[in-house]
Order: C-alpha cells, then sequence, then structure tokens
C-alpha cells in the first residue's frame, strides 16, 4: 500500500500568495487550469490551507455562506465547504468536495478579511487598464460589466469581468487582475495599475459621463462591496474604507449604449 | 412625565458626506442614511442631555414646528433608531462606553 503523497500549489491574487496543500492530484489538476495566469512560486505565503476533499455528499448544499469569528480564529462555511483559518497562525483547513467553487469561495472571503483590514476591497465590478490607469466599473448583475469588457479596443488589458480587487496602496488605491470572471467567462490579466476613475455602470439610449454626489458615491460603493464577515470591527473598517475611497478617486456615473463607441467617450 | 435620554450606539460606524449622514450597523451590515432631523438627533445624542432638551435647542429652532408635537416625534424616531441598535434610549442618562440594552420609555 502506497502513502498518498502531499502536494501543493501557490495561487497568488492581488499579489498574496495562498498555498494549498491536498494529496489530491486530480484537485491539484483542477486549480492548475482555473488559476492558470496566477500560480506563483512564494516560498512564504501569507497563508496556508490543508484542503481535504471530500467525496460524500454536502448535507444541505444550499445552505448560505458565514464567516465568524472568535478567539481569533475564523470559521468559514456554506452548503458545499466548511473552512478555519487562524490569521495569526497564517494556517488554516478546508473541507470540501472537488469543486473548484468552493475553494473559489474561500479565496473570495478570505481576501475580503484580508483586504478589510488593510483599507481594501473586493468590489462587484469589472476592471481594466488603459493607459497604466486602473478604470473600475461598478454594477449590480445586468448594469453591463460584462458587456463593457467585452467592448473594450485592443488597447486594454482586462482585470475581471466581475470582482476587482482593490488594494490601498502609496496614497492611493491600486486595481490588481483576479480569476475571478462573470459571464465572460475569460480570467483577468495577473498584472496591476493605479485606480484612476470608479464608474458606476448603467445601460442606456447614448454615451454619457455624469458626476456622481458625495454620498450617493459612498452609498453605491457601498452597496457593491463583497462583504461577507458578521464582525463588528471589520464592518466598521470597510465602511471607513468606502469613505476614504469616495474622497480620493473620482466616481462617475456611465450611462451607455452597448456598442464601442462607449470607449471613445472613456478615453 | 419622565425624561428620555439618547446615545449613540458605539457599535455603529457613522459618517458624514455631502450634508447626508449615513450609518451602517456593525451587527447586520445594513446602511441607514438619516433625514435632517434624525441626524440633529444623532449628532445631539450624548446620553446626558434629555430628549425634551434637545428638541426644543435643536430642533424647534430649526424647523417651524410645535414644541409639543416635535417632542412626540422624536420619541418615536429615538425609539425607531433604537430599534435598529443605531440609539440607545434610557429613562436616565446614558454613561458612556455603556452599551448594554436600556429600559425603554
Amino acid at each position: 500500500m502506497t502513502e498518498a503523497v502531499p502536494l501543493n500549489l501557490v495561487i497568488e491574487i492581488g499579489g498574496m500568495p495562498v498555498r494549498v496543500n491536498t494529496t489530491d492530484a486530480g484537485f491539484i489538476a483542477i486549480l492548475q487550469d482555473r488559476y492558470a495566469g496566477f500560480i506563483g512560486r512564494s516560498e512564504r505565503p501569507e497563508i496556508e490551507f490543508d484542503i481535504e476533499i471530500s467525496s460524500s455528499r454536502v448535507p444541505n448544499p444550499d445552505e448560505d455562506v458565514r464567516v465568524t469569528q472568535q478567539n481569533g480564529r475564523w470559521t468559514l462555511r456554506r452548503g458545499d465547504f466548511r473552512a478555519e483559518w487562524e490569521p495569526a497562525r497564517r494556517r488554516g483547513w478546508i473541507r470540501q468536495t472537488a469543486n473548484p467553487y468552493s475553494i473559489d469561495a474561500v479565496l473570495r472571503i478570505v481576501h475580503t478579511l484580508v483586504l478589510a483590514k488593510q483599507g481594501g476591497f473586493l468590489l462587484h465590478s469589472a476592471s481594466a487598464i488603459r493607459n497604466g490607469k486602473a478604470l473600475l466599473f461598478a454594477g449590480v448583475s445586468e448594469a453591463g460589466k460584462t458587456t463593457i469588457s467585452r467592448l473594450a479596443p485592443p488597447d486594454v488589458t482586462l482585470l475581471t469581468d466581475e470582482i476587482s480587487y482593490v488594494r490601498k496602496q502609496n496614497g492611493g488605491y491600486a486595481a490588481y487582475g483576479t480569476p475571478f470572471t462573470g459571464e465572460l467567462a475569460k480570467l483577468g490579466e495577473n498584472v496591476s495599475a493605479p485606480v484612476s476613475t470608479l464608474f458606476l455602470l448603467s445601460k442606456g439610449p447614448e454615451n454619457l459621463i455624469e458626476p456622481v454626489a458625495p454620498a450617493d458615491a459612498a452609498r453605491s460603493l457601498l452597496a457593491n462591496l463583497l462583504f461577507f464577515a458578521e464582525d463588528e470591527e471589520l464592518v466598521q473598517a470597510t465602511f471607513h474604507s468606502a469613505f476614504e475611497f469616495v474622497s480620493r478617486v473620482p466616481v462617475r456615473r456611465l450611462t451607455f449604449f452597448p456598442d464601442s463607441r462607449v470607449w471613445e467617450l472613456i478615453g | 412625565m419622565s425624561s428620555m435620554y439618547v446615545a449613540r450606539n458605539p457599535r455603529v460606524a457613522a459618517r458624514g458626506l455631502g450634508g447626508e449622514m449615513m450609518i451602517m450597523s456593525g451587527r447586520d451590515s445594513t446602511l441607514f442614511t438619516l433625514n435632517k432631523t434624525a441626524t440633529i438627533l444623532w449628532q445631539s445624542a450624548d446620553g446626558e442631555t434629555p430628549l425634551d432638551e434637545i428638541v426644543t435647542r435643536k430642533i424647534c429652532s430649526e424647523f417651524d414646528v410645535d414644541p409639543k408635537e416635535a417632542l412626540q416625534d422624536a420619541e418615536s424616531l429615538a425609539r425607531e433608531l433604537a430599534s435598529h441598535e443605531i440609539l440607545q434610549v434610557s429613562e436616565t442618562p446614558i454613561l458612556p462606553g455603556h452599551s448594554g440594552a436600556e429600559k425603554s420609555k
């Protein structure tokens, strides 16, 4: 009888290396494919997860996500996974089926927790780099995130069509590419750039960019943030981060007719 | 008639921007935008000043309203904000740092 060989992979999103350990070679192959372009080589990961792949059916696949913290240990649970993470030890474990969407959810949650402490966040928005600057296009489902991404001309580097990664950096904010995709089903480029503008998206009969009142900007940003934790300290930190962001980054309302001319207006 | 005292709940996050006061519940991340009267009430809710004094000094001086009616509205508003855990309400002054459940009027 042979022992299972431990395997690992470093997934680096937003410049944060996360190592996952498993004995399931098939799952490693799935992850290599899922996170192509985001596989790192760091010997010192920020976080390390041991993954236990369960072949049994999950007891309650429709259970909502819950993220709680007690005594410095985060517990993450949803119908399709259970996970724990201790930031002080930089270690945790994930129990899930061999479904990449489960670890995808865990990674999103962990990144929101890490970013919340640092003044950053994940945002429901497409993002792209043009002329060395990152543009964010926030909106709810059907607002046009995938459409604006699909219409981008060749000189635009797509960071994501669904979930943007925003990190506080050098007195401003930088957006990073993510593998978190929407309908476009195309991974973002693993690059980053300073954020120049946040556009609040909606489709309309013509292309139009309008100013947004500061309070409306903050409200819209908060409405589009990804945040899962039932934790007063982090809720407050994220709230204040949103206000700081809108005080530093111009926010505009972009109404657009879905054809390529919108990118001429964006500039 | 006994007095009502109101205090800001320290467990919420609050910011004023562009003339609007926004408050987020730390418990469930619900976002509230306060109207002008609620903003005055929030800003004046120091736990020590009786609500009737807040109404007389801050609300009646700002709006053309009947003081008795304004106090009734303020009490109702304070209870509503307390139900969302934005304010604490008590029949006695509320000490700083006291975030426990208050005896409601």
